[in-house]
């Protein structure tokens, strides 16, 4: 290859305008990074994508997965062998359940959503990612964060806000990383090639918005040395502000995110366009005005005001008409294409996590009545809803995503084998089947052992006879989790063999489209 | 003005703008734009194998 000059290279008016701003010494620089072949003395230059970070976070999501399942199987089988660990106190169920929450949410989750938005946002806006610095720095300092937390929570560092339980120096860092995501993001958006800005990238940009928001508001706090931090807010206040990021957190981590997904994954892989488009404005915008409202419904017959209380309720039950009207777009999607669900695993994946995504959502509002709060609240029912929509919605959309993504991370059409897929799927399902259904019999056995009274007013039951009553379901949880576990150990082998498959190629040169540039 | 009366027009405002944006989304005129952007994700081939195809429209830097 002769000695590249471009301070000698002609450009031609078709040529990037971005090359140009960037300037003949960065372009240098930037020639060398891209791929640049020579043909009979024309040099073709041609812009890549950024599919290293990508390949990074969706292969940690697989790790992160794995490590943060593994722990929830753990703890719930402390709840059915409660001396399994001796009385270590690093091993309490009280230290590692906040670190199997902040992981499964925020390493596999948070994993999962900045593979996918980011190879969405620079797939669907033809262009290559806004900074591959800042990208990186992403993904490192969202790993720093995690490995934190691994280290903090089981000494009992904890802020004690529940799904915000990280201490102020690591909020710190949260927060500039979650900065650094927006930015990156949206610089991508800001220098898309393509007219429209994809319905899936509106909704990735309203969950790093809104965690960015949520994060800095609720996490706000007076330090009392390294380790150890007071809320900046008091009584029902705290308790007010820590819901409203608490439900948010579900509405918009765990669901605008993941709907992101959804809105190109599922056309994708159904290679049908998403059922109806108006719709998808709409299920955004009604997502977007009413999720904020919907956090008292976690303090019901609490300190907070009634009206707010109420507030809450109503907001919650109007919620079930975005998410359904959501969940419809989605499967509707499939229609005349639905033979592809018998052969396609990845499809069974995604389409069963919009069933779930849509008995979740029936499920909530319906538990937001204060009446069947009364009996749901405290009991392991929550628990069960939480899963149905954690393990049944977030997990398999990722999980069927994360099929999607990785074959394509190196350089092959598909995922070493088709059938692991299959297999995956049929141990996942089994798994959250088992754990909701086991449950929903003790939450209500619970509920309804609480609150039953005797004729002179004492209670009928002692609350250890409710734990007695919910002991075998407890088991039966415990086995849903090592199915569903088992899967993700599945998931983990069919990528390492993807990944070091005779035609694999860790895959960093895919094309921008260079037909993109006409509309630029 | 009472703040209670500021918060009240803010709720009546949401519900305004939600309505408006429905009836922009549903408005007839939308259509074919909708429906060129539903394509985005399928009208750009992301297999890698049509890497290879991709060099022929790329960009030219003639010496």
């Amino acid at each position: 290859m002769p000695a590249l000059r471009p301070a000698a290279t002609r450009l031609t008016p078709e040529l990037d305008q971005a090359w140009i701003a960037k300037g003949v010494r960065r372009s240098r620089v930037w020639l060398c990074e891209s791929n640049l072949t020579v043909r009979e003395g024309v040099y073709e230059m041609q812009e890549t994508y950024n599919y290293k970070v990508v390949r990074q976070f969706a292969v940690m999501a697989v790790v992160w997965g794995i490590l943060g399942m593994a722990m929830g199987v753990f703890i719930a089988a402390q709840l059915v062998w409660p001396d399994m660990t001796y009385g270590i106190e690093w091993m309490s169920y009280g230290r590692l359940r906040p670190l199997h929450t902040n992981s499964v949410i925020f390493a596999f989750g948070g994993c999962a959503l900045f593979a996918t938005s980011y190879y969405v946002v620079q797939r669907t806006c033809h262009t290559r990612i806004f900074s591959d610095r800042l990208a990186a720095f992403t993904f490192w300092g969202w790993q720093a964060v995690i490995v934190a937390a691994a280290i903090t929570l089981p000494q009992g560092i904890t802020q004690g806000k529940e799904y915000a339980e990280l201490e102020w120096p690591i909020d710190i860092l949260i927060a500039i990383v979650w900065i650094s995501y927006a930015i990156t993001f949206f610089g991508t958006l800001l220098k898309r090639k393509t007219p429209h800005i994809y319905v899936a990238n509106w909704f990735f940009g309203a969950f790093i918005l809104t965690v960015a928001m949520l994060h800095i508001v609720n996490s706000m706090a007076m330090p009392a040395g390294l380790f150890k931090s007071y809320s900046a807010y008091s009584g029902v206040q705290d308790a007010m502000i820590q819901w409203w990021y608490g439900h948010n957190a579900v509405g918009f981590f765990l669901t605008a995110g993941f709907l992101g997904m959804m809105y190109y994954f599922v056309p994708k892989q159904a290679n049908r366009p998403v059922y109806s488009y108006r719709l998808s404005v709409v299920h955004f915008w009604g997502l977007i005005f009413t999720y904020m409202w919907a956090g008292p419904h976690h303090l019901h017959y609490t300190a907070l005001p009634d009206w707010t209380q109420s507030l809450g309720m109503v907001f919650s039950l109007i919620l079930l008409a975005p998410s359904w009207g959501g969940m419809v777009n989605g499967i509707m999607t499939l229609s005349g294409a639905w033979d592809k669900l018998r052969t396609d695993p990845i499809l069974k994946f995604l389409v069963t996590s919009l069933s779930f995504y849509g008995m979740s959502t029936f499920e909530g509002p319906m538990m937001a009545i204060k009446t069947v709060n009364a009996l749901s609240h405290y009991t392991d029912w929550t628990i069960g809803h939480v899963h149905s929509g954690a393990l049944g919605w977030v997990a398999m959309v990722s999980i069927g995503s994360l099929y999607y993504l990785i074959p394509r991370m190196f350089g092959r059409e598909a995922m070493w084998s088709v059938r692991l897929i299959n297999v995956h799927f049929w141990l996942a399902t089994l798994g959250v089947v088992l754990y909701i259904a086991a449950m929903w019999v003790a939450g209500v056995s619970e509920g309804l052992m609480w609150r039953a009274t005797n004729p002179d007013g004492t209670l009928t039951y002692s609350f250890a006879e409710a734990v007695k009553a919910t002991y075998p379901f407890l088991f039966i949880r415990f086995l849903g989790g090592v199915l569903y576990v088992a899967g993700m150990l599945l998931m983990a082998y069919n990528v390492y063999r993807t990944a070091t498959a005779k035609d694999a190629r860790v895959y960093d040169d895919a094309p921008v489209p260079a037909a993109a540039l006409a509309h630029a | 003005m009472d703040i209670n009366d500021l918060r009240s027009l803010f709720t009546v405002l949401g519900l305004a703008s939600f309505v408006g944006i429905v009836w922009w989304a549903y408005s007839g005129r939308r259509g074919a734009a909708f429906e060129q952007a539903a394509r985005i994700p399928l009208d750009d081939d992301d297999r890698p194998s049509s890497g290879v195809a991709g060099h022929k429209n790329q960009t030219r830097i003639e010496q």
